[in-house]
């Protein structure tokens, strides 16, 4: 590293002198040993982004065989396959892989810090998580499964005890989806515990809690949320293990276990998930939907404040999944309004956003696109949600496919529309190339148009009466067309993914150059340059107020006179 | 290429951040705890619940004396946190490894406890719900006294040897938070397993 120049006083140095072209397998192990918290960010991304692939195909061969009434473009073995792994997948190898890239990449450098608190903690997590993901999809080689047919997990992502039991099903596909979920929970805690231990203890000098860009802070409350609800899925996978395994009847309801028991405690951990799952989409939104409006965040500690709040009422309202398996009705009215006490940091939230765009110079730049269109959908999520948290009304609708678009629209009208707008933003940074704006706006209309088409029109057939999980229907029951509709929607949405995988792999060669800030943004990450090197800053950092980079271009008129 | 500017305001406060060994074992302590209640609250909803014996009023006796063992080695374990502090190597390595010979003690009551259980009772783990609640919330706690234990004796060999000294007095701080941790665990596990399930 002799060629490098050693920077001086108060610039980074931008041209950094490579030493000659390393060989295809230096690359490869200097992937494999990294430490480095950029390096591992964009592991985990790159794991995130083929598994979204593998399990877009899942989601396309369930539409494919719900295209026509009495389809047998799959067996019923194979759809209950497919639906468990594209769910499994779909959470724990495509969400929690890509919020942890985008963490781990802009955690460090947005609170001036060199690296995580623990880089080599940080490499476990990431290479357990991806043994993980292997391991789950080993089950498609790896044992026969319920009814004795093929391979992978068939019980539904959920895995409803007795069923996922030895005496229901026998054969190891159970046991993949055990211990690859046991595994990368141990990674996601692993990493959260890292998150945490970064923002707290790695920030630059004069980043006072109070000064913490959003994005940050909020993956220190879901990192929060992790440690006390990824744990009892811990805890589950042990006692299911323990079942399986030497015997145990913690789930066994002809020793006297309860399946109740499992439904509870997996939903102590499936609900607050969700949560984990959409703050980092809060987190991008935060930072994202200023820049573009070209004002500061609209009330940022109202932002914090609602952020942990929705942290500590996501714990309380797990049941809310489970209104049909028979409770008290002190139980029923608890679960609904705790449900609803949701919606009012949500809220908060939500009108922070419009205010914060409110007489701003908008720029509907690909990034602003996204998170426009994430809050419309967001905020009718969010509606359908207050629906579904009245017991009554979801007595009538529980594992109807009005549930499942509901959650598609908290899940990819939301938090895909997110970490799209994610990648538009954080792109240029990440690689120091712009990606493709005429491909973006082709990928960023098909996608809403094709969102529309299915998820708006899922709802439909669920209030129609049409169950989740069901590989075929009758001609004679009026889902047909429906069914149709959305299926050429998800067709849409999959030719809209495919330009955005193409446009990254085309603007990684061809894109225009980046600079170290194209969208003249305010936080600490664009203050290096893009991609940033090794150390990410020259010179420890030091903050006065919460956008460093605004003070440094406005010295006239620096917000740190005013916070 | 710009960077952020260094003038700032005057307030010379000195800047101080909490050691990252503490939080995250802090983080740790908070995980670890969801575990333990998950395993807890199915030991207590299931108490009762068995088709068939052994039930624990037959077979649990209180292990009062390796109780006694466990909650002390926690006082012990301070006294090492003090005395390494204060660079007295010696009185560390004396209060360690009366720290570790009663976990030694405690892990020794609990492998005699399901002896007698396993073999004179017949109760083991997959006998009926109590067999698998007991087992595994006791052996979960168990197994984090193991692990305390390995590092604990790690770090002896090292502070023995030399390698362990007093500027790594924040390190034991942070392995000593997960033996207090430990201990605290055992009091819920007691209380539960001993007094309420009994």
């Amino acid at each position: 590293m002799g060629g490098e120049s050693i920077p001086v006083g108060r610039g980074i140095e931008v041209g950094v002198e490579r030493p000659a072209r390393p060989t295809y397998l230096e690359v490869v192990h200097s992937w494999i040993v990294t430490v480095d918290h950029k390096k591992l960010g964009i592991l985990y991304i790159c794991n995130g982004l083929i598994f979204l692939l593998v399990a877009g195909v899942e989601a396309m061969m369930m539409r494919i065989q719900l295209f026509f009434p009495n389809n047998t473009f799959l067996s019923p073995f194979t759809y209950n396959r497919m639906f468990t792994m594209h769910g499994t997948t779909m959470v724990f190898l495509v969400g929690m892989p890509l919020l942890f890239g985008f963490g781990n990449y802009l955690v460090p450098l947005m609170i001036g810090a060199r690296d995580m608190a623990f880089p080599r903690l940080n490499a476990f997590s990431f290479w357990i998580s991806a043994f993980a993901g292997l391991l789950l999809y080993y089950s498609f080689i790896g044992g026969v499964g319920l009814s004795g047919t093929g391979s992978a997990p068939d019980v539904a992502w959920f895995a409803y005890a007795p069923l996922s039991e030895r005496a229901f099903s026998p054969g190891h596909t159970v046991d993949y989806w055990t211990v690859s979920l046991l595994l990368s929970g141990i990674g996601s805690i692993g990493t959260a515990i890292n998150i945490l231990a970064t923002v707290f203890c790695m920030r630059c000098k004069g980043m006072t809690l109070g000064k913490i860009p959003l994005l940050p802070w909020l993956y220190a409350t879901l990192s929060f949320l992790i440690l006390v609800a990824v744990s009892p899925l811990t805890a589950c996978q042990m006692m299911l293990m323990v079942d399986r395994y030497l015997g145990g009847h913690f789930f066994d309801t002809q020793a006297g276990g309860s399946a109740i028991l499992w439904a509870h405690f997996f939903w102590i951990f499936g609900h607050p998930e969700v949560y984990v799952l959409v703050l980092p989409a809060f987190a991008a939104a935060n930072e994202i939907i200023p820049v573009f409006s070209r004002k500061a965040i609209f009330g940022y500690p109202a932002m914090v404040a609602a952020s942990v709040g929705i942290g500590f009422i996501s714990l309380g309202v797990w049941a809310h999944h489970m209104f049909t398996i028979g409770m008290t009705s002190f139980g029923n009215a608890f679960f609904t309004l705790s449900t609803m006490l949701v919606s009012i940091p949500t809220g908060i939230k939500t009108f922070n956003w419009l205010a914060t765009m409110w007489g701003g110079k908008i720029r509907f730049e690909l990034p602003m696109l996204f998170s426009i269109a994430f809050l419309f959908q967001w905020v009718i999520a969010g509606l359908t949600g207050i629906m579904l948290s009245v017991s009554a009304w979801n007595w009538q609708l529980h594992n109807s496919y009005f549930v499942v678009a509901h959650f598609h629209y908290v899940l990819v009208g939301a938090i895909v529309f997110m970490i799209f707008a994610s990648f538009y933003y954080w792109y240029p940074k990440m690689t120091g190339r712009m990606l493709d704006d005429r491909l973006g706006k082709l990928h960023f209309w098909l996608m809403v148009i094709g969102f529309h088409m299915t998820f708006d029109v899922m709802h439909f057939p669920g209030l129609l009466g049409m169950p989740r999980q069901i590989y075929t229907y009758e001609p004679d029951r009026g889902w047909t067309l429906l069914n149709q509709i959305v299926t050429v929607g998800a067709l849409i949405q999959a030719v809209a993914i495919l330009i955005f995988v193409y446009n990254l792999v085309h603007s990684f060669f061809r894109g225009e150059e980046a600079g170290p800030d194209p969208w003249d943004a305010w936080t600490l990450e664009w203050a290096t340059s893009s991609p940033p090197p090794a150390y990410n800053f020259a010179i420890d950092p030091e903050v006065a107020s919460r956008r460093p980079l605004w003070d440094l271009k406005h010295p006239e008129d620096p917000d740190s006179a005013f916070e | 290429m710009a960077t952020i500017p260094l003038e700032h305001s005057n307030r010379e406060v000195p800047w101080r951040l909490p050691t990252r060994g503490m939080v995250a074992m802090t983080c740790l302590i908070t995980a670890e705890s969801s575990i333990f209640t998950i395993f807890v609250v199915a030991y207590l909803y299931y108490l009762g619940r068995d088709v068939q014996g052994p039930t624990p009023r037959q077979v649990l006796e209180v292990p009062i004396f390796y109780t006694v063992c466990l909650l002390s080695s926690s006082f012990f374990i301070w006294l090492a946190e003090h005395a390494i502090e204060h660079s007295k190597m010696t009185a560390f390595c004396l209060w360690w490894s009366i720290t570790i010979l009663l976990g030694l003690t405690f892990l020794f009551g609990t492998g005699m406890e399901w002896y007698k259980l396993s073999v004179h009772d017949h109760l083991t783990i997959r006998t009926n719900l109590f067999g698998t609640t007991y087992y595994s919330l006791v052996g979960l706690h168990a197994s984090h006294v193991v692990v305390g234990l390995l590092l604990m004796c790690f770090t002896l060999i090292f502070a023995v040897s030399g390698g362990v000294g007093p500027q790594h007095a924040y390190r034991i701080k942070t392995l000593a938070l997960y033996w207090h941790f430990v201990d605290a665990v055992w009091v819920v596990v007691f209380t539960v397993v001993y007094v309420v399930g009994r």
